[in-house]
């Protein structure tokens, strides 16, 4: 316990924005006692309001509280996004080792496939795979990660490379251990920290890239309040509402800024020997 | 890159090119909408069940996937990329016709952004740890964190409806229409790299040949502009290149946004209206683009470092 509490108060800096982070997903998790309305209950009579009373940030072309939207937002970005970048660290982690270790014909097949999506850029095959899969969250997550996975592939496979023929490694396969526990207990405790900080900093980046695919309407559907489609809905009815497209942008610059900063402290302080 | 080198190179993105596309075929094939239905749709006719059959079997829809699959990449050998679905002209001549402005966009944007990101690059770098380096630092990150869909529609916002300074949605051609666009796409660009120039200036500015040029009595701005800059550029040219080739691809969100004829505009049309083969072949297009700058790019390194030439 003594020892967790320096890491805090050592590292000021990360414990200050995960604080922040964490009040994000608080938001997220409290947000029907925060949101003053409905997010889909739509008053006609009140379309596109401006921000004042009653209606914080206004009200859209539905005459949704925008204010309530926005807050509900965080519960359709966060979870995406940490299903994607969950996903994508335990497919491509789990893929790379495989292919670091045992090397051969599956090293050859899962860097062959990892060649491809890199030879490409991503986004556009994003795009391409969402707008066959069909419009919906779940796809958006799917299209990404489909592109994604291999930068953790390549970054697990030249960690387990590095450390596959050191000394304690080998001793241990001398001796016996069996494969499993070779991976499990020697290997992926040195490999794991490297690929945390990558995905920590990856959060804010897939957030915008989910962010951007509702904005194409490749992601979530209306009446989902999610900031991507709500800046694309309010695009429209900027010249006279442009607080429609003003607070959901505010929204994302806001998460993916405390993300972001998350992501670099993190890094300072696993790895104090990159100073940048 | 000698010739064995270059033929492995080109057996690769040949490997690539086909892998990608069969990727793409079969997403196709297995995605749950119509195609027939949907072309049918977009002109507002209901036809009956014979029709829509009639024509699925015109356009090979209803043979296996193979066959479909080997018939569409014989053609593309032989330069016939299709006829798109929903805008019933040959798929080359549509892409074509974008590649061009998408090809200006992304290189005027490139321009803009070397433009911002070099001088305040080595601005931070010389400074380092002074107020002008975290100025730089603290705007650059803001802008990493800034959604580009978002910086447009500020900027179509300001620019277009408060000032009046361009036309929102210009459909005539020029500097005018292009000038929006290409600031947002230089301005999330310009935040990432300018903290590649500062990385890789101070990395040069350690180095030992820095120290030497000091002890000869060199003025600071020739060692930082004819010893330090050179060295420092080269790493950032892969970077370009890579970003050139997302950029051709990549353009999509803005040139949504701003109404833009470009390549990224037409696959999300092409994707919405679910025009396969002009998808397919936008697809297979961008793959081929990506990979030859990448290629140029590497060839050009041998070129900017003799380091790398004398190795072979």
């Amino acid at each position: 316990m003594k020892k967790k509490q320096n890491i805090f108060v050592k590292n000021k800096k990360f414990t200050v924005y995960l604080i922040l982070a964490l009040a994000i997903i608080l938001v997220a998790v409290l947000a029907p006692q925060i949101a003053p309305y409905d997010p889909s209950e739509s008053v006609l009579t009140d379309a596109l309001k401006a921000p004042g009373e009653g209606h914080l940030f206004g009200t859209d072309k539905l005459g949704r509280d925008l204010f309530s939207r926005v807050i509900y937002g965080t519960r359709a970005s966060l979870p995406a996004t940490f299903a994607l970048v969950g996903s994508i660290f335990l497919v491509g982690s789990a893929l790379g080792i495989i292919a670091g270790y045992f090397g051969g014909w599956i090293d050859a097949v899962i860097m062959r496939i990892a060649d491809m999506m890199v030879a490409f850029p991503g986004m556009v095959l994003a795009i391409a795979i969402a707008g066959i899969l069909g419009p919906s969250i779940t796809n958006a997550v799917i299209a990404i990660g489909l592109v994604s996975w291999t930068k953790y592939a390549r970054m697990a496979r030249s960690l387990v490379l590095k450390i596959k023929h050191d000394d304690y490694i080998e001793a241990a396969r001398v001796t016996g251990s069996k494969t499993g526990h070779i991976l499990t207990r020697y290997l992926l405790p040195t490999v794991v920290p490297t690929l945390i900080i990558t995905a920590s900093t990856d959060i804010g980046g897939m957030m915008l890239e989910l962010a951007g695919l509702s904005f194409l309407g490749f992601g979530a559907r209306p009446p989902i309040p999610e900031w991507g489609l709500m800046l694309s809905e309010g695009r429209s009815y900027m010249q006279n509402a442009p607080w429609v497209m003003i607070f959901p942008g505010l929204a994302i610059l806001i998460v993916v800024t405390v993300f972001n900063l998350l992501g670099d402290s993190l890094r300072d302080v696993l790895d104090p020997r990159d100073e940048e | 890159m000698n010739t064995k080198k270059l033929g492995k190179r080109f057996l690769q993105i040949l490997i690539i090119l086909i892998g990608i596309s069969f990727l793409s075929f079969l997403l196709i094939f297995i995605s749950p909408g119509d195609p027939v239905t949907s072309m049918y749709a977009s002109t507002g006719m209901m036809p009956s069940e014979e029709v829509i059959n009639e024509t699925r079997e015109e356009l090979g829809l209803n043979r296996i996937f193979i066959e479909q699959y080997s018939t569409w990449l014989w053609n593309c050998l032989h330069g016939d990329f299709g006829n798109s679905f929903s805008m019933h002209k040959p798929v080359a001549e549509l892409l074509l016709s974008r590649l061009l402005p998408t090809i200006q966009l992304s290189l005027l944007s490139l321009v803009i952004m070397l433009a911002v990101s070099v001088p305040f690059g080595v601005l931070a770098a010389v400074y380092k740890e002074k107020p002008i380096d975290h100025l730089v630092r603290g705007i650059s990150f803001f802008g990493v964190s800034m959604p580009n869909f978002w910086v447009g529609l500020l900027l179509l916002y300001v620019a277009a409806l408060k000032l009046r300074l361009v036309p929102t949605v210009s459909t005539e051609g020029g500097f005018k229409q292009l000038i929006l666009p290409a600031l947002t796409l230089a301005f999330a660009m310009s935040a990432k790299y300018t903290r590649q120039v500062r990385t890789a200036v101070l990395e040069e500015l350690n180095q030992d040949y820095v120290t030497g040029a000091r002890a000869r009595g060199l003025s600071e701005r020739t060692i930082l502009w004819r010893h330090v800059f050179p060295n420092a550029l080269l790493p950032l040219v892969t970077m370009l290149g890579l970003s050139l080739g997302s950029l051709l691809g990549g353009t999509a969100v803005v040139e949504v946004i701003f109404g833009y004829q470009g390549l990224g505009n037409l696959a999300v049309t092409a994707i919405t209206a679910m025009d396969y083969p002009l998808v397919q072949g936008f697809v297979l297009w961008i793959a081929l683009i990506y990979m030859a700058v990448n290629l140029v790019v590497d060839i050009s390194y041998e070129f900017l470092d003799p380091r790398i030439r004398e190795k072979r």
